[in-house]
């Protein structure tokens, strides 16, 4: 199961993730990021604090957009990964190409 | 040991081979992390059969079975479809995904990196993809 929470805080758009990303709702994932680049977004922060469990299916969501984000001048941060979901971020080196925080605040404080 | 489950070929129903896994492996001598990474492999596996060699079709069927000796624990994967041999892919390279913009191809790259072996073999139709992993002591 997989819910998806969008809001804003001091001018970044916030994803919260709640429960887990894998092949058969990650399309949800890829619509709501979709979503805040066609509407001009410049700041996207996923808070994964009550992120379960990613699978590649959600983590290829993240790595398709990465040239967008980089070509459109928009800063896109993950913030509050458990221990094991980062693991998985570390494998695949996507903690060398997205910015991950620990926090929320030190995300929208950077 | 031995577990058992028949996968339907569609997506759904890898919250309930998660849910499988986490049940069938809490009596291992694996991390936490390890229990994580496993499971994840396991389905990067199930989800590229049911995706790529079954087309989602929920009448086909994969199974799985795990072993284990007192060293490691075996994932055994079987189906009928199309075979798909990971050892023969070439991992794509991670800056080539990116430009690529693809979705794709990132799996492999976890299940190789997660576990220690990876066996294939394709016999009278019947595709087996074993994984393993060994206990740390």
């Amino acid at each position: 199961m997989l819910r998806l929470e969008k809001t804003k805080e001091s001018s970044y758009d916030i994803i919260s993730l709640h429960g887990e990303v894998d092949a058969s709702n990650s399309v949800e994932l890829d619509e709501v990021i979709k979503e805040l680049i066609d509407s001009g977004s410049k700041m996207i922060l996923v808070d994964g604090s009550k992120l379960e469990y990613i699978s590649s299916a959600g983590l290829g969501v993240f790595m398709s957009y990465l040239e967008d984000f980089q070509d459109q001048d928009i800063r896109f941060k993950i913030s509050n990964l458990s221990p094991k979901v980062f693991e998985v971020f570390k494998i695949l080196g996507l903690d060398q190409l997205i910015p991950i925080y620990s926090t929320k605040s030190e995300a929208l404080a950077n | 040991m031995k577990h058992r489950l028949n996968i339907s070929c569609q997506t759904s129903a890898l919250s309930e081979l998660r849910s499988f896994l986490k049940k069938s492996l809490q009596n291992y001598s694996l991390s936490e992390i390890d229990r994580h990474q496993v499971t994840l492999a396991v389905e990067e596996v199930c989800a590229n059969l049911i995706i790529h060699s079954h087309g989602c079709n929920p009448q086909e069927i994969i199974n799985l079975e795990i072993k284990d000796s007192p060293e490691k624990i075996i994932f055994e994967i079987s189906d009928q479809g199309e075979a798909f041999n990971m050892l023969d892919y070439e991992t794509p390279d991670l800056k080539k995904v990116i430009l690529d913009k693809r979705k794709g191809g990132l799996g492999i790259i976890l299940v190789k990196k997660i576990m220690d072996e990876i066996e294939f073999e394709s016999n009278n139709g019947t595709n087996t993809c074993r994984l393993i992993k060994w206990f740390r002591s």
